[in-house]
């Protein structure tokens, strides 16, 4: 019984993990909002990229040495999601009332 | 809009990231007082969601994308506060593994997504449902126009800060981004109802707002 109470979380991680998985290397790559008023209005070139961010792990939601593009972007979207699993069940543990 | 780094000052820069540090440390204080063994798995999983439907960008009008926020989704799940740490959470994670989004824009980009959209759209969430008389009815009305609306909040506060630090004048940055997140927008409360709607006829009792009977079984805040 108490298993079947919880399934819930499997399947919500399932599903999330699924979306970054099979969804996402197939996802928009049109600029965004942002990127693109930024575009119209003539002020994308103020954005900078920071030489320390060469070194973000996953730059741009892509694994650097996997070639395929399609692969690349879920691997790392694969990765971010469970990352996020854990860093926030983490912190909801150590938010938990005692 | 996730703002990179060098479309805003210093200065607004800062503020921002004093005001959001205040609001998470406020947010850290609350959910403590409110987190029970449910709440725990249910911020990791709706965490990991959040992130996974950010990196699913569908495509609007003109040749432009947007993509899902969640601030709404997850005020209404686990309330504002645990919302605005779980976007806290997603957009560290996104800047500094994924650089999407701007090392020194964190502040602004926290207080855009997570202050605006989170707290101010779960405020207009609970005013409009309450308005309702709590009905089941205006809970989906006052979800569907709280989401969409904590879009377009979120963008017209990014508007103000790129005004602020002379980027882009007021009266063509507030328009333009308005109106585009006005579009991505309806995706948000698109995708907000139907998330919600699935969860609550599978397992009602997960999203804490929810009325039922007339007893609130979590306090809002």
């Amino acid at each position: 019984m108490k298993n079947q109470r919880k399934g819930w979380i499997w399947m919500g991680l399932g599903i999330a993990l699924l979306l970054a998985l099979f969804l996402s290397p197939f996802a928009s790559s049109s600029p965004d909002g942002l990127e693109r008023v930024a575009e119209m209005k003539g002020f994308k070139d103020k954005g900078e990229s920071w030489a320390l961010w060469l070194y973000a792990p996953l730059r741009d939601y892509a694994i650097s040495w996997v070639k395929n593009e399609k692969v690349s972007t879920a691997l790392s979207g694969l990765i971010g999601t469970l990352a996020v699993f854990f860093i926030a069940l983490g912190f909801s543990k150590l938010l938990k009332k005692r | 809009m996730h703002i990179p780094d060098g479309f805003l000052s210093h200065s607004i820069n800062a503020s921002t990231f004093v005001v959001s540090a205040g609001a998470c440390a406020y947010a850290v204080k609350r959910v403590n007082q409110t987190f029970g063994e449910k709440e725990v798995p249910l911020m990791g999983v709706t965490a990991a969601f959040i992130f996974a439907a950010q990196m699913l960008n569908f495509p609007v009008a003109g040749g432009t994308s947007g993509h899902f926020l969640g601030a709404v989704f997850s005020s209404v799940l686990l309330g504002p506060w645990a919302s605005l740490i779980i976007l806290t959470i997603v957009l560290v994670v996104q800047c500094l593994g994924f650089a999407d989004g701007g090392l020194t824009a964190i502040g602004s980009n926290i207080f855009n997504m997570g202050v605006i959209g989170a707290l101010g759209g779960y405020s207009v969430f609970y005013i409009l449902y309450t308005l309702f008389r709590k009905s089941q009815k205006g809970f989906f009305i006052a979800l569907a126009v709280s989401s969409w609306l904590s879009i377009v909040m979120s963008a017209a506060a990014a508007a103000i800060e790129l005004a602020l630090s002379g980027t882009s004048p007021f009266m063509i940055a507030l328009p333009a981004m308005a109106g585009v997140h006005a579009i991505i927008g309806i995706g948000e409360a698109i995708i907000t109802t139907t998330a919600v709607s699935l969860i609550l006829k599978t397992r009602p009792d997960l999203v804490g707002t929810y009325v039922k009977k007339g007893v609130l079984r979590e306090k809002p805040a």
